[in-house]
């Protein structure tokens, strides 16, 4: 690898002026997973690798009444390992359970799987059903962006020099409501989404018709893919197969993918029909269970 | 660039080390604290070679930096037999059940396993197979791998009783 310097702020402030030093080569580091097999490939440069797991802003992770409050570097592991967490957002566990391996999820963040901002990001889709607002800080203050505008094409984001990501908040999970993210891929792990799709549904008092819903998907667009069409068109509906099929349709509409080694276009059309049924019917059941 | 002085507990004992920012916990483990045990397969993250438990946590040592482990305790393969040379069960039973045909990827494996065993000390195949789906084996074809793991698991549950 090549050379560079590696700092371990311990506040907030003192990370947003290492990122602002430099001239805009400073790099985040969370669980490294990406970032140091980049850098090592050549693909990712830094002459200052600035560590993010000593400020404590970006490690939090707590329930409120709010929601959920995810520190840009906490861990896959501890989500998986935070019962409460869990039970709040399973669909976050989907995610959080499947990247790589039990010895990556040790060290990859949700905020990394953001920020690296691959279309096949698994936890992405996840966080925009949920609605999730990410905080940036940098030298300018901080301010507010929705997790469906973070990023803006394979391996770009938002962030401008010298900025990085806080957190990202969650709004309470409202009754009535669950969310699903499952993928295809040809091994059961330790391989990349060929798609993905998340769902989030709420359901009214009687359980039998949608009130809301937000799916959004993995690996068939330049990006994460909010289908806003594809859950807005569920609101009112009845619950049942013939008001899944129509959103699932409506899904593949948006779905813009490429033919690569992983899937071609026809194929991963295809699986985006499939992946929001199922990722719905899931949702639908977590909403009635809860 | 400068080297910076790094000070951690490995299997127990307290080090003092010298690395630069850019090398990886494994080359330090390998090449400055000459702890070969721990083996590079795939340098990405991919094959579980490479695996120690830093601060309880298994991970990928090729994905992590040397200058990481900075107050942390790390564990090795090293560390499992005991000060006597007494082998540890895994390690036992890897050797009486053939769970080893080369080698390179057995201290992964065993101490992947040794962290899944102190998370669930008494897993179904099933879990075995999910649980070591981070490692990955030429050789053997797993079979043998998974039978030593749930022979292990099942002397450490006894040696508790
Ligand atoms: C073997 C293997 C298997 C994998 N499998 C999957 C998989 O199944 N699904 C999947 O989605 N991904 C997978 N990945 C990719 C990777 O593990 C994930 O994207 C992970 O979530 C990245 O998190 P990290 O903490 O390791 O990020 P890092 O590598 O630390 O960082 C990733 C990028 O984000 C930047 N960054 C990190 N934190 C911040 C911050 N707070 N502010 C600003 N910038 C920041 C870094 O500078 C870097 O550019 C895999 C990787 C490996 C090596
Ligand atoms: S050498 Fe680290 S995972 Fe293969
Ligand atoms: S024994 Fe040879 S790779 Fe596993």
């Amino acid at each position: 690898m090549i050379d560079f310097d590696y700092a371990v702020p311990t506040s907030l402030s003192e990370a947003v002026s290492l990122m602002g030093s430099n001239g805009g080569s400073a790099r985040m580091l969370a669980g490294g997973t990406d970032l140091l097999i980049m850098m090592r490939a050549g693909r990712r440069l830094a002459k200052l690798v600035v560590d993010a797991k000593s400020v404590p802003e970006l490690n939090e992770l707590s329930l409120t009444d709010s929601g959920l409050n995810l520190g840009a570097a906490t861990s896959c592991k501890r989500i998986w390992d935070d019962e409460p967490v869990v039970q709040a957002y399973p669909a976050l566990n989907d995610s959080a359970s499947i990247i790589g391996s039990v010895q990556i999820q040790g060290r990859a963040s949700v905020g990394g799987n953001l920020c690296n901002a691959a279309p096949s990001a698994d936890c992405t889709p996840t966080l925009i059903v949920h609605s999730g607002v990410c905080t940036i800080a940098g030298p300018n203050g901080t301010r507010q962006v929705p997790v469906e505008e973070f990023c803006t094409g394979p391996g770009t984001n938002v962030l401008q020099p010298g900025e990085l990501l806080v957190n990202i908040k969650l709004p309470s999970a409202p009754t009535n409501s669950g969310a699903h993210y499952l993928r295809f891929t040809p091994r059961n792990e330790m391989d990349i989404a060929v798609a993905g799709s998340a769902a989030f549904v709420q359901l009214d008092e009687s359980k039998q018709n949608f009130a809301s819903a937000r799916i959004s998907l993995a690996a068939v667009a330049p990006t994460p893919l909010f289908a806003k069409a594809a859950g807005d068109l569920l609101v009112g509906k009845p619950v049942n197969e013939e008001s899944i099929q129509q959103a699932a349709e409506a899904a593949k509409a948006v779905a813009k993918p490429i033919t690569d080694m992983r899937g071609t276009v026809d194929q991963r059309i295809h699986l985006v029909g499939v992946l929001t049924a199922r990722a719905l019917r899931k949702a639908v059941e977590r909403a009635r269970e809860a | 660039m400068a080297k910076v002085i790094v000070n951690a507990v490995v299997n127990g004992e307290p080090v003092e080390f010298f690395c630069e920012p850019r090398q990886s916990l494994l080359e330090v483990i390998r090449d400055v604290l000459l702890l070969t045990g721990t083996k590079e397969g795939c340098n990405d993250g991919n094959c579980g070679a490479c695996n120690v438990i830093l601060d309880g946590v298994l991970v990928d040592s090729c994905c992590v930096l040397g200058v990481e482990a900075q107050g942390k305790t790390v564990e090795t393969i090293e560390g499992l037999a005991g000060t006597d040379g007494d082998l540890h069960p895994l390690q036992r039973t890897f050797l009486d059940l053939t769970g080893l045909q080369c080698g390179i990827c057995t201290p992964g494996f065993i101490v992947s396993a040794k962290a899944l065993l102190e998370s669930n000390p008494n897993p179904s195949e099933h879990e075995i197979r999910l649980g070591l789906s981070g490692n990955l084996c030429r050789c053997t074809g797993y079979d043998k791998i998974v039978l030593a793991v749930q022979e292990a698991g099942k002397m450490l549950t006894e040696a508790k009783r």
